[in-house]
């Protein structure tokens, strides 16, 4: 079959179509949106239909995941890796239960914090839930290995964590794909002995799960994501997942030929390891993200066996953000050519909202209002919206993570802080908004919530939002926000002053308000009218 | 046989649309392509750039190593200068000459030009004039991608050809405005391409 240029989030999301998945479920977040949007455009030519419409949040969609795999079926779930936080405890719980249709969580890490609030290394659950991890170094290896992972997934009840990070997950390449296996029939899993995790089951489930671990390891020895690429020397590299591709590239471009075993598949591979060892009198590990394992083989007491453990934890390779050939290069002692300096003329250029976007037209309302307060902190929280924070509206003094801006406010509002703002997406808002919103109104936490309605989530690219509009303010009634403070405006210049007046009113009543600013983000409209079926 | 470019400019200048075109070409010729991209948040009016690599056999890295990319081409000539420290010392910047200024401290030009004349003869190209002449001032793009075809190691043909699949969907009329921009662009740094 031809190859075909594929990202590699594109190249998963093929993988699980031919796997024979039956759904995906997802949360859009960078740099993962791109798996389930391939889906979305590609599983209609398909025989049998793929459901794909994006869920609320990464824990409803794992659970919806976990329960197309009890009834049988095959399954995709996708995030960011902070996704996995908010997915955990389904996650942790569903390795205790285990799974009956083949289900595979592909979560894509941001080391460098490309878009993201933190570099967190998504192995370390996979560790900490006791389930398989996979990690492709390349495109093709993303397409096979996504296919195998399902195997795996069904053959051990378990489910596979699939790890990727940003430059894997947006870089393209030629992808081979081979024939497409059918669905699972519907076979849904009667066994609450399994999937009711009170004490008694979870207990034994839980050393189901321990027990299951030697087997887990014996297939980390024998996968062919775990390689030993041979040569001769006294230092040897544990390579892992696409640190992989930079030492082979200084390998290559450098004439090198220290021995490499490279791993992208989790529980280690204890004999390989050994062996390596066994040969080499110093080791650099290379890890794409935390030094999880390097911290791992060098022990608490840093006590090795006489053989010297390079890596991230002792400077040999920079202990935060994302590696590459350069960095590599440095650590295996590679002298570093002249290169050109970025001139001293230069300046950075920061994201900025749209030229036109609403949110522009938000801010500057809400600063007028807040300019007349003596307290102006105001809340917010993840999308587009967060650029607020940047010259020239500084309008916004927190973002730490989906759902935080109504709750902080709560909390400020608890401690006395008036006014408490809080500024949020309709897709945020969803997400993990809401129940924010009930503990502020059962508690009567004096906060006004501004939720940004541009009908879309805009920062990953403007897929459909759980709900907007007259949806959003049946929610807001519905939590117990009262009527008359229950407020509507319009993000445009013409109504800057009654936007302004409105916004006083409210962040000056002392209870619960929320103002919902109703305006489509200019970009998802525009596009929306270049390809009118588009709907995600 | 490997070029590395670095493809560089402001996030909703579509330099991917660049970057698909000579996909599609090294993919056509048989080649061997790796292209890492940005998504997310830069999109939206920040500095943005592709690391595009082409090459007869096994590429490995999805990233180009400092001092090693044979092309930058930039739609902005200030952010033609962010990513010096890859360009190989033989190695060409193609630069766009159309300012884009959406913040603060934007340096002045003659010290822009001063930079990148500290280059290997930089191609110095005014492209939305040149678009315009073209027919259509939405065509810079590809009036830079054919600034930049001798540099890319890619035929002329093969570029032409992937212009063509690429917007065929949109007509008859609007390929043909794209290859005039992209020979317009072709001409005027052909005689640049010689021999250093
Ligand atoms: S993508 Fe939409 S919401 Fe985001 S900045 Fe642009 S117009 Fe505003």
């Amino acid at each position: 079959m031809n190859k075909q240029l594929l990202l590699g989030a594109e190249a998963i999301a093929l993988g699980a179509l031919d796997a024979g998945i039956s759904g995906v479920y997802a949360y859009p977040g960078t740099p993962s949106t791109e798996i389930t949007e391939y889906i979305q455009k590609n599983s209609g030519r398909r025989d049998h239909p793929v459901r794909s419409a994006w869920s609320a949040n990464e824990k409803t969609a794992y659970e919806a995941a976990l329960g197309m795999s009890y009834a049988g079926k095959r399954t995709l779930v996708c995030m960011k890796h902070v996704g996995l936080n908010v997915a955990a405890d389904a996650f942790i719980n569903s390795a205790i239960t285990g799974v009956n249709g083949g289900l595979v969580v592909a979560v894509a890490d941001d080391p460098s914090m490309h878009s993201s609030q933190n570099e967190q290394d998504s192995r370390v659950y996979g560790k900490f839930a006791m389930v398989p991890v996979v990690e492709p170094a390349s495109q093709q290896e993303l397409y096979d290995v996504t296919r195998y992972a399902f195997d795996l997934s069904e053959s051990v009840e378990l489910p596979v964590l699939l790890r990727l990070t940003t430059r894997l997950a947006h870089s393209r390449a030629g992808v081979k794909s081979t024939a497409t296996r059918i669905q699972n029939p519907l076979n849904a899993l009667y066994a609450p002995e399994r999937f009711v995790l009170m004490p008694h089951n979870a207990r034994r489930q839980y050393n189901n799960l321990l027990g299951m671990q030697e087997r887990l390891e014996e297939l980390s020895e024998q996968s062919s994501l775990n390689r030993l690429i041979p040569g001769s020397g006294k230092m040897g590299l544990l390579a892992f997942g696409i640190a992989f591709n930079y030492v082979m590239e200084v390998r290559q471009a450098c004439g090198l030929n220290f021995p490499i075993l490279k791993i992208g598949h989790y529980p280690l591979p204890r004999k390989q390891i050994e062996a390596l060892f066994n040969t080499c009198e110093t080791i650099l590990v290379a890890e794409e993200g935390y030094p999880v394992y390097e911290e791992l083989l060098r022990g608490y007491f840093g006590l090795q066996n006489g053989k010297q453990i390079k890596g991230r934890l002792d400077g040999t390779l920079p202990r935060a953000g994302e590696l590459n050939a350069d960095s590599v290069a440095h650590a295996l002692g590679v002298t570093k050519k002249e290169v050109l300096a970025v001139p001293s003329i230069m300046v950075n250029r920061p994201p900025e909202l749209c030229k036109g976007c609403g949110h522009r037209d938000l801010y500057e309302a809400l600063n007028t209002v807040m300019r007349s307060c003596k307290e102006q902190h105001v809340f917010s929280d993840i999308g587009c919206y967060t650029l607020g924070a940047l010259a020239p509206y500084n309008a916004i003094h927190t973002c730490v993570d989906m759902g935080a801006s109504i709750t902080m406010a709560k909390g400020a509002a608890d401690a006395g802080l008036r006014p408490a703002v809080a500024v949020i997406g309709d897709s945020t808002f969803t997400h993990s908004g809401m129940t924010g919103l009930l503990d502020a109104i059962n508690d009567h936490s004096p906060l006004t919530v501004i939720i940004a309605d541009n009908d879309t989530t805009a920062m990953t690219g403007g897929q459909n939002s759980s709900a907007n509009g007259s949806k959003l303010q049946a929610i807001c009634l519905g939590l117990g926000v009262e009527e008359a403070h229950l407020r509507t405006i319009i993000p445009l210049k013409s109504h800057l002053a009654e936007n302004i007046e409105v916004l006083r009113q409210e962040i000056n009543w002392d209870g619960v308000s929320v103002v919902i600013a109703v305006r489509e983000c200019i970009e998802t409209a525009a596009r929306k009218k270049r390809n009118p079926s588009a709907n995600v | 046989m490997q070029i590395n470019i670095i493809l560089a400019g402001v996030g909703g200048q579509g330099i991917l649309t660049i970057a698909a075109v000579i996909d599609l070409a090294a993919l056509q010729s048989g080649l061997i392509v790796r292209q890492a991209e940005v998504h997310g948040m830069s999109q939206r009016g920040g500095a943005v750039q592709s690391h595009l690599r082409i090459a007869d056999q096994e590429i490995y890295s999805d990233l180009i190593a400092e001092g090693t990319a044979n092309l930058i081409l930039s739609v902005e000539p200030l952010e033609a200068l962010r990513y010096l420290p890859f360009l190989a010392s033989e190695g060409r910047i193609v630069t766009s000459t159309d300012l884009f200024i959406n913040m603060e401290g934007y340096p002045a030009m003659e010290h822009i030009h001063a930079e990148l004349h500290r280059t290997n003869r930089p191609v110095l190209v005014n492209a939305a004039e040149l678009a315009r002449k073209a027919g259509n001032p939405r065509t810079s793009n590809m009036v830079m991608l054919g600034a930049a075809a001798p540099f890319t190691g890619l035929a002329s043909q093969e570029l032409e050809a992937s212009i063509e699949k690429l917007f065929r969907a949109k007509g008859d009329e609007i390929v043909a405005m794209n290859i005039r921009a992209f020979r317009t662009g072709k001409a005027l740094s052909q005689p640049q391409a010689s021999n250093t």
